[in-house]
């Protein structure tokens, strides 16, 4: 479905208002937002919104609650924008256009295991998925989430992970970058913990989604164990300014990441994520 | 555990794979099981580095004590890693703490031993330093990764 189809007016914003607000991390804060009077059309994992600070600025933000739930932006503080919008409270409002771009392909993945590999706040736009996953969990097979973050202070959903960590039908990892000896799990890179993973490498589907250098390396380890280039799904990142495919800012070789992407099958950009940018 | 069973420990573990039988039969004769307890220390910087270890349960810490940030953990290694690589390079001593982060039990194999065949087996001794050499590169990469600091720097469409 091309983007913004279904979107009556894609560039304007509607009002949302800020209904709970959660500091995830230092810098991560993850708002629930309820319409103030049109609500957006309903969203698939791994579908993103232009969020608007009024005044301030319009930055894409990755949908981090499941379909069919209040919805949830998580944010890290990185820039004026998201700043602003960290620093939003309850009652506060503001502007959504979207939904806008592909999502994670689940259908494709039906019946067979499931690694997802996220990175930092790369598992917000997972989230989603991970859920809805869980919640037709008799849909496929082995579920593995290996995530990995800078320290254990910044471990993104930290109760979420323990929750999923405590089932029986899910294995989950999680390491860290830097700890002290209190951290009782994985220090080292999150491709590290690809090889030994629980999962079937010829019938498995792969979602990936972090900074764009680990991504490689994952897809890399990925493959390695056997799991095929057409199997593994990316979220790629990219200056996405209009999200409707006009602007031309997200342009990666012949696509818009905002209208293409975000979600990408890694068979497809894999020679381009090799390439720098100027 | 007998030598017999450490011998097919080593048979099918990853590391060893296409190593003959009589070569791993001879490691398995320099090899013992041991055992740890969760926060004992394993090995400490600046000891002879006389032995390596398979883990075949448990979490390793590979840390440095800082006098400003205490102890660091660099790197953790769980069942099935192979724990020191400084019995096969001169001086021969640790260059970092290692400890259980939890109850640990690994076969331990004698490295000095080892290097004394190496000498008379340059066979043998290539074909070590090769899959510790790889060993080396796996975990060099990883920390060139983490030098990178890639949660650093955000990611927008989060």
């Amino acid at each position: 479905m091309p983007v913004g189809a279904g979107i009556a007016e894609p560039m304007l914003p509607s009002r949302y208002r800020v209904t709970d607000r959660k500091q995830e991390t230092a810098d991560s804060v993850t708002l629930e937002l309820e319409p103030v009077d049109t609500a957006l059309a309903a969203f698939r994992p791994g579908q993103f919104n232009m969020v608007w600070a009024f005044g301030v600025g319009e930055v894409p933000i990755s949908i981090s609650s499941a379909p069919g739930t209040p919805l949830h932006h998580t944010i890290r503080s990185v820039g004026s924008v998201t700043r602003a919008l960290c620093d939003a409270g309850r009652g506060d409002v503001v502007g959504l256009r979207g939904p806008f771009g592909t999502h994670w392909d689940l259908e494709k993945a039906a019946a067979k295991d499931i690694v997802i590999v996220a990175g930092g706040i790369g598992l917000a736009p997972l989230r989603p998925a991970i859920t809805s996953i869980l919640e037709t969990r008799e849909r496929f097979g082995h579920v593995v989430i290996l995530t990995g973050a800078r320290s254990p202070d910044e471990i993104l959903f930290a109760p979420e992970l323990e929750r999923w960590r405590g089932r029986f039908d899910i294995d989950v990892d999680v390491t860290v970058d830097y700890a002290s000896p209190s951290w009782r799990s994985h220090v080292g890179v999150v491709t590290k913990l690809i090889p030994r993973a629980p999962f079937d490498p010829k019938n498995s589907a792969a979602l990936v989604c972090g900074p764009e250098v680990m991504m490689r390396f994952a897809a890399t380890a990925l493959v390695d164990r056997g799991v095929a280039f057409s199997a593994i799904q990316v979220s790629m990142e990219r200056n996405m300014q209009c999200a409707i495919g006009h602007c031309g800012h997200c342009q990666l070789a012949g696509s818009f990441v905002c209208r293409d992407g975000p979600v990408f099958s890694y068979e497809r950009v894999a020679p381009w994520l090799r390439v720098w940018e100027r | 555990m007998t030598t017999r069973s450490i011998g097919e420990l080593l048979a099918t573990h990853p590391f060893f794979a296409g190593l003959g039988a009589d070569d791993v039969a001879l490691l398995a004769g320099c090899g013992r099981n041991v055992q740890f307890d969760a926060g004992e220390k394993i090995f400490r910087e600046g000891e002879p580095a006389d032995q390596f270890y398979v883990i075949r349960h448990g979490l390793v810490a590979i840390e440095i004590m800082s006098p400003t940030a205490g102890a660091v953990v660099l790197e953790t290694l769980r069942d099935g890693d192979v724990l020191g690589w400084s019995w096969l390079f001169p001086p021969y001593r640790w260059t970092f703490d290692a400890r259980a982060l939890e109850a640990t039990r690994a076969t331990e194999l004698d490295g000095a031993c080892l290097r004394g065949k190496c000498e008379h087996d340059p066979r043998l001794g290539y074909d070590l330093m090769r899959r510790f050499a790889g060993i080396v590169l796996d975990r060099l990469q990883a920390a060139r990764v983490r030098l990178l600091d890639l949660y650093g720097d955000g990611r927008g469409a989060g």
